[in-house]
């Protein structure tokens, strides 16, 4: 399985983001790449990734996509990052 | 890689600013106080805004500045500020921010693991409103576990 964290410019934040993902997916027992990527580069990296993760501002530039598109709010909230993927994931 | 040395330079207490530009610059004079990036770094950093929204406001009252490598970073640096009266940067969710952490990068890849190091600090939901309240710059460093 294949997650996709975006942000604006492919570090930093989305690093951030990478990192407590995985933290995320380690408390759910799922076993998932994840790649960080920019607004840019989404198309290509999310074409085979089940799920994209981002901020509310940067949804409508994803555009057209397959992936199930989870906004976070709290960057650094590992619970909310489970409760979604769990969600979304349907474990 | 542990977190880049935060000096008691690269951190600002409770610094005036009247909208998020203003308190970007706050953060870029921070780092360019500190020597780890120039001005040019901090006129970045707004444009990554101007560009893609108010998405690095990360996490409520939080907002991560930051810009892409570039020669205008002269080492990795890290800077912390805080806002004497918090500033909407237009972020649906964590408006108003009262904390403004700044970084410098030279590389993409090897930024990675000091990114994680942030996380550790931050996954603390204590941590933000501990800065927000902070009086004194040694007071910063001692919650990214710096002296």
């Amino acid at each position: 399985m294949k997650i996709v964290v975006m942000c604006g410019i492919g570090l930093g934040t989305s690093a951030i983001l990478k990192v407590n993902t995985e933290r995320a997916l380690e408390r759910l027992d799922i076993d998932a790449r994840v790649q960080a990527t920019d607004v840019a580069g989404v198309r290509t990296a999310a074409a085979d990734a089940q799920v994209i993760l981002t901020s509310s501002e940067l949804v409508d530039a994803i555009g057209k996509t397959n992936a199930d598109v989870i906004v976070i709010n709290n960057y650094f909230d590992v619970d909310e990052l489970v409760a979604k993927l769990e969600v979304a994931l349907g474990s | 890689m542990p977190l880049p040395h935060l000096p008691l330079d690269a951190i600002t207490i409770g610094a005036n600013a009247d909208d998020w530009p203003a308190a970007i610059t706050a953060a870029g004079d921070a780092l360019v106080r500190s020597g780890a990036a120039t001005s040019a770094y901090t006129e970045r950093m707004i444009a990554v805004i101007r560009e893609f929204g108010a998405y690095i406001v990360i996490a409520p009252g939080l907002a991560l500045a930051h810009a892409r490598p570039g020669a205008d970073v002269l080492t990795d640096g890290l800077c912390v500020v805080t806002l004497a009266d918090p500033v909407a940067f237009g972020h649906p969710h964590n408006d108003p921010v009262s904390v403004i952490v700044g970084l410098a990068v030279t590389g993409a890849d090897d930024h990675l693991q000091f990114v994680a190091e942030l996380a550790n600090v931050f996954n603390d939901p204590t941590v933000i409103p501990a800065l927000a309240g902070a009086t004194t710059a040694e007071f910063v460093q001692s919650v990214f576990g710096q002296s």
